[in-house]
């Protein structure tokens, strides 16, 4: 984790400048982000929670350089963002492998895409398979692979990219608990390695105060930043720290604001079918 | 491999090993009979009652002749038989391949433009609403007794459920799969071909299985119209001389001329796309 003064002197690798999103609807304009303003620090580690149905998908995928906002900024290692696509490297919820591909074939589709010749691109994810837990996997079809595996290639299959910055959309929200929690062990461990600069949207509040270095929580919609708070805890951290009184602390932090946001969310979708 | 591993649980099956006695599974003699002895049997059964109630109620053999007639004076026939067989087989191969190029160019492009897709799809509809009965006749025609007016009956009876299918399977690509290709930096075309392509070859072999069953009847169609030769003017000629039998075996000969081309289109399936059989299997294992 990069120490205070090494915070103030860095460019940051994301700033995200009151950012905004409106859809036109039937009789008039929804406002789906609102001002949304943050900073994400190189090799830094942040997760964004919030209620269900708040804008995070939109907002991820402004970031991904897939949808454009209404008005904002977003800007990377200082340069406008904004409609780029080679910044991020995504992953969404579902793993989203071909079963028309190989595991390995699958990992480097994206490198593919971007006009490495086949084979290079195909040896280059091959080399990152042992520490993903893929080894021996390679030529498998990804049915033939556990969820948690399904994953990790997913996620292999974004790092190979070798992008600035991760966008991990949920990666593990259709995982069964315990493989989640093997899983979120895991990430934790590799990403300690590598230093990746991570941004993670999540509804686990466990998983982000784990994994992160920083947590956001968003708002009800319109989206806004509600809470930003600094996860200090000491890395490489491991399961034990979950049940430490500091990791209960945060959890009972942020539980207390993502309810009372889900609870205005909530009331939102009544009105929604009431009207 | 790390504890990870052993959390899953699931990989113990998945181990190359267990995949080999997964394929070994695939030759099982007792599921190949199971498979194919009721059709046999149920066929059997009604060839022997067809035969036993044509000698019981003593009806002649120009309005209905029994199996074994039919079987053996096609027999006696196979020179014949063969010869026109052979020319509704080339009817049926290159008017199909012309389809399926017709279909391919339709649906690709239909898939690149929407504007393209609102302005063919309703013709492509209206076109199969042209009654092939009235139509057959006209391309004679036009084109004469050669191969193009058939070659046309056989594309105009078979192009639209491949070419449904191919647009109907590219939509059916995810679109979350569209998003992630297009966060990686791909165009259009690159998504196309890495998604949308891959995604719809199970619904074009369906589309296939499909379209293959009329190819045949339609070639049969076009022929008793007016040909040369081929299985169509062979059972036209044999109705008038009243052989009935021979119109029989003629159609005996098109229908095993249909199974073995819907039979081909597995192998082929199983050749292109290998992986799709092998995602259905370890879907009904589990």
């Amino acid at each position: 984790m990069p120490t205070e003064q090494e915070q103030v002197t860095a460019v940051p690798r994301i700033e995200v400048r009151d950012l905004a999103k409106q859809f036109a609807v039937r009789g008039g304009v929804r406002e789906v982000v609102d001002n949304v303003s943050f900073d994400v620090a190189p090799g830094e580690f942040v997760s964004v929670i919030g209620p269900s149905g708040c804008g995070k998908s939109t907002m991820f995928n402004i970031l991904a350089g897939l949808e454009t906002p209404t008005s904002g900024e977003v800007r990377v290692d200082g340069r406008d963002a904004i409609g780029h696509r080679e910044h991020f490297a995504y992953m969404p919820q579902k793993d989203l492998l071909f079963p028309w591909r190989t595991i390995a074939e699958n990992a480097a589709l994206g490198l593919e895409v971007q006009g490495v010749p086949r084979r290079k691109a195909r040896a280059q994810a091959r080399e990152l398979f042992p520490a993903f837990g893929l080894a021996g996997f390679e030529d498998s079809h990804p049915f033939e692979l556990s969820g948690g595996m399904r994953q990790r290639a997913a996620l292999l299959r974004t790092v190979v990219q070798g992008r600035e910055i991760l966008l991990l959309d949920e990666p593990f929200g259709a995982l069964d608990s315990l493989t989640r929690i093997e899983m979120q062990n895991w990430l934790q461990g590799v990403w300690s390695d590598h230093s990746w600069t991570a941004v993670l949207i999540t509804h686990d509040i466990r998983e982000a105060v784990y994994l992160s270095d920083r947590v956001i929580v968003l708002s009800a919609r319109p989206t806004r930043v509600r809470l930003d708070v600094r996860i200090d805890l000491e890395r490489p951290r491991d399961l034990a720290v979950t049940t430490s009184a500091e990791f209960a602390a945060y959890e009972q932090q942020l539980i207390e604001v993502l309810h009372d946001e889900s609870r205005k969310a909530f009331a939102q979708q009544q009105e929604g079918l009431a009207s | 491999m790390t504890s990870i591993d052993r959390a899953d649980g699931y990989v113990a099956a998945a181990t190359p090993a267990a995949r080999d006695r997964r394929r070994r599974r695939r030759i099982d003699p007792v599921r190949l009979l199971s498979t194919v002895l009721p059709p046999v049997l149920i066929l059997a059964v009604l060839l022997i009652g067809w035969e036993v109630a044509v000698n019981v109620t003593g009806v002649r053999p120009q309005v209905l002749p029994t199996p074994s007639r039919v079987l053996s004076e096609g027999w006696g026939q196979r020179e014949a038989i063969e010869m026109h067989t052979k020319a509704t087989l080339q009817v049926t191969l290159v008017g199909f391949a012309f389809s399926l190029l017709v279909a391919w160019v339709i649906a690709v492009v239909v898939d690149f433009s929407g504007w393209l897709r609102r302005g063919v799809m309703p013709l492509l509809v209206a076109s199969q609403t042209i009654p092939i009965v009235a139509i057959a006749p006209l391309m004679i025609i036009w084109f004469g007794f050669g191969l193009m007016p058939k070659v046309l009956v056989v594309a105009l009876a078979t192009f639209f459920p491949i070419a449904v299918g191919l647009v109907e399977g590219f939509n059916k690509a995810d679109r979350e799969a569209s998003n992630l290709l297009r966060s990686m930096g791909a165009g259009r075309f690159t998504e196309f071909r890495y998604v949308r392509l891959p995604s719809a070859m199970p619904s074009f072999f369906t589309a296939l299985r499909i379209s293959i069953t009329y190819a045949v009847v339609g070639a049969i169609f076009a022929e008793y119209v007016g040909a040369e030769k081929g299985l169509g003017i062979y059972m036209s000629m044999q109705k008038n001389a009243f052989r009935t039998d021979l119109v029989l075996a003629a159609v005996v000969v098109s229908a095993v001329l249909s199974i073995a081309l819907y039979l081909v289109t597995f192998l082929v399936e199983r050749l292109v796309i290998p992986w799709s059989f092998k995602e259905r299997k370890a879907r009904h294992a589990d």
